[in-house]
């Protein structure tokens, strides 16, 4: 590991005013804001990440969850992964959001990893995460060497000549199904991005992985009150029944009135360069019958753009059994 | 060695600290990131930055920086590298050897400590950043005359083989008493599963647990 200078936020504007002076806020950021450390730290050991100067943000109070008053939720960026998958109004009327957090990484992960850490999880592909490899993600121009090497778990949405990196997070996966907003703060002052369009594809520029500057603060996320009537579910299948990251998994939350789809929100995990939502598959179900049929018509909807690598073409089909499953188990409760 | 006049000038970590005489200067020069932070001002703490004595600094690592830590109950006064994990400082600093290093990449859980009564992979936390937190490690859960009640089941149940994950499996139990944990054996293992265990004790260790959470006698493994 490098060495860096470490250094603790009396607050927002101080973290932001610091975290500035780095040329960019994506890989090879010259400073970092530090969370709970399951990724950079991790990443730092490998050399991966080479930050001069480390801001702890973890005693910024950005640490609460709230309910608003119309149903919505808002959670701070410091909030740990296990408090916000245990909370009981997050289960209750967010469980897509609890299961998909709970699936992921083990109980000590969880009660380090935050709500902004998880939200910038790096990918496992093992040639970003060996110095000694080409990846163009961690050194631009250097080639991409998954493309014609190991990629059995690496993407087969959205991605590019340049990069085939799957986006590890399950928290991501449920936060895109549940149309949730990222609140940031930066030197321009406050934006909202929706969760659609913070992370962006890899294209030629995959170093680039969402629309952070330097300086940008990630402060809190909202979530919207829950659809009347819906239901959620996260499923994710993967090697081992725990601990393991998904090689393909679906959030979906439904509506379903008198037999009928009247709203659906769907998105893939394990299979895309980013939270995979599918409006397709949304397009396919809304107004249809809930049927097994339409399901499968939907996973196939989901998956039509997807480009298999020499080891990962069984991921198009899984994926798709994934969805359709996820939609038959999530309308079953219903 | 901790200089023991400091104790009267330590300040709350996460209050601004005042720069403590020539010393703020040698060390950001020696960082070489001074120019990053210059405009971070007195409101951030600069870890280090509390005034030493330059003959401590001599005779130590050049970067080091002054962390006070609280860790089964006793206060140490450190001078660490930034970079220092916890899972080494409680090891190689505090020579407490019983939070184990398997993987060090928070994969494992041998190294497993409770922070602030939460179990987290000591190898994964900075150790400057867990200053003035209360934490445990499974030296402080029991002692040889006086074992944890998880202990003793890990003992009864025989709940390991060659023992090096065990301590990391014994915090993780131990924390999971206070987790929202389903009463089955399935629910244990789940909860369990950032604990590795290369001998495939697994069973024991769930038996362990188990009989701890329904406060019975173990039956003595076969």
């Amino acid at each position: 590991m490098k060495t860096f200078q470490l250094t603790r936020a009396a607050d927002s504007a101080q973290a932001i005013a610091s975290a500035a002076k780095a040329s960019t806020a994506q890989q090879g950021a010259e400073i970092r804001f530090v969370g709970g450390g399951t990724t950079l730290i991790d990443l730092m050991k490998l050399n991966v990440e080479q930050p001069q100067a480390l801001v702890d943000i973890n005693r910024l109070p950005l640490d609460k969850i709230e309910v608003l008053p119309d149903g919505g939720l808002t959670i701070g960026a410091v909030v740990r992964n296990s408090d916000l998958a245990f909370h009981p109004i997050v289960r209750k009327n967010h469980t897509v959001l609890s299961e998909a957090i709970l699936s992921g990484a083990s109980a000590q992960l969880r009660n380090m990893a935050t709500t902004a850490g998880n939200l910038l999880q790096r990918t496992r592909c093992m040639y970003f995460r060996a110095t000694d490899m080409p990846c163009n993600k961690r050194e631009p121009g250097s080639g991409c060497a998954a493309i014609h090497g190991v990629n059995r778990s690496l993407a087969i949405l959205g991605t590019s000549e340049h990069c085939i990196a799957t986006n590890p997070s399950d928290m991501n996966v449920a936060m895109a199904a549940l149309e949730a907003t990222i609140h940031v703060r930066g030197t321009k002052g406050e934006r909202t991005i929706p969760i659609a369009d913070f992370h962006v594809l890899p294209g030629s520029t995959p170093q680039r992985e969402t629309v952070l500057e330097p300086g940008d603060l990630i402060t809190h996320v909202t979530l919207p009150a829950p659809a009347p009537g819906s239901r959620s579910l996260y499923l994710k299948l993967r090697d081992r029944a725990s601990y393991e990251f998904a090689l393909a998994s679906a959030a979906v939350v439904i509506t379903v009135a008198n037999g009928k789809v009247t709203r659906a929100r769907i998105a893939l995990g394990g299979v895309g360069t980013k939270p995979w939502r599918s409006t397709e598959a949304e397009g396919e179900l809304t107004g249809q019958t809930a049927t097994e049929g339409v399901f499968r018509k939907a996973a196939e909807a989901a998956l039509l753009g997807a480009k298999p690598q020499s080891e990962n073409g069984f991921k198009v089909e899984l994926a798709k059994r994934c969805l359709a499953h996820a939609l038959k188990l999530v309308t079953q409760t219903a | 060695m901790p200089d023991q006049d400091e104790s009267d000038e330590r300040v709350e970590a996460d209050k601004p600290l005042k720069f403590g005489r020539s010393t703020r200067r040698t060390f950001l020069s020696r960082l070489g990131t001074a120019s990053l932070l210059a405009t971070a001002g007195p409101v951030v703490t600069v870890f280090g930055q509390r005034p030493v004595k330059e003959e401590a600094m001599s005779s130590e690592l050049k970067d080091a920086i002054p962390v006070t830590l609280h860790v089964n109950g006793a206060k140490h006064d450190l001078r660490i590298d930034p970079r220092t994990t916890l899972l080494d400082c409680l090891r190689e600093n505090l020579h407490l050897t019983g939070s184990k290093k398997g993987c060090d990449h928070g994969q494992c859980g041998a190294c497993t400590v409770h922070i602030n009564g939460r179990r987290v992979n000591s190898c994964l936390c900075l150790a400057a950043m867990h200053e003035g937190e209360e934490i445990i490690t499974v030296e402080g859960i029991g002692q040889a005359e006086n074992l944890h009640p998880m202990q003793a089941a890990f003992v009864t149940c025989d709940a390991y083989q060659c023992g090096y994950c065990t301590s990391g499996q014994i915090m993780s139990a131990v924390a999971l008493l206070k987790e929202p944990c389903g009463p089955e054996d399935s629910e244990v293992k789940e909860f369990m599963s950032g604990n590795i265990c290369r001998c495939g004790a697994y069973p024991n260790i769930v038996a362990a647990i188990q009989s701890v959470r329904q406060n019975v006698k173990p039956e003595k493994a076969g």
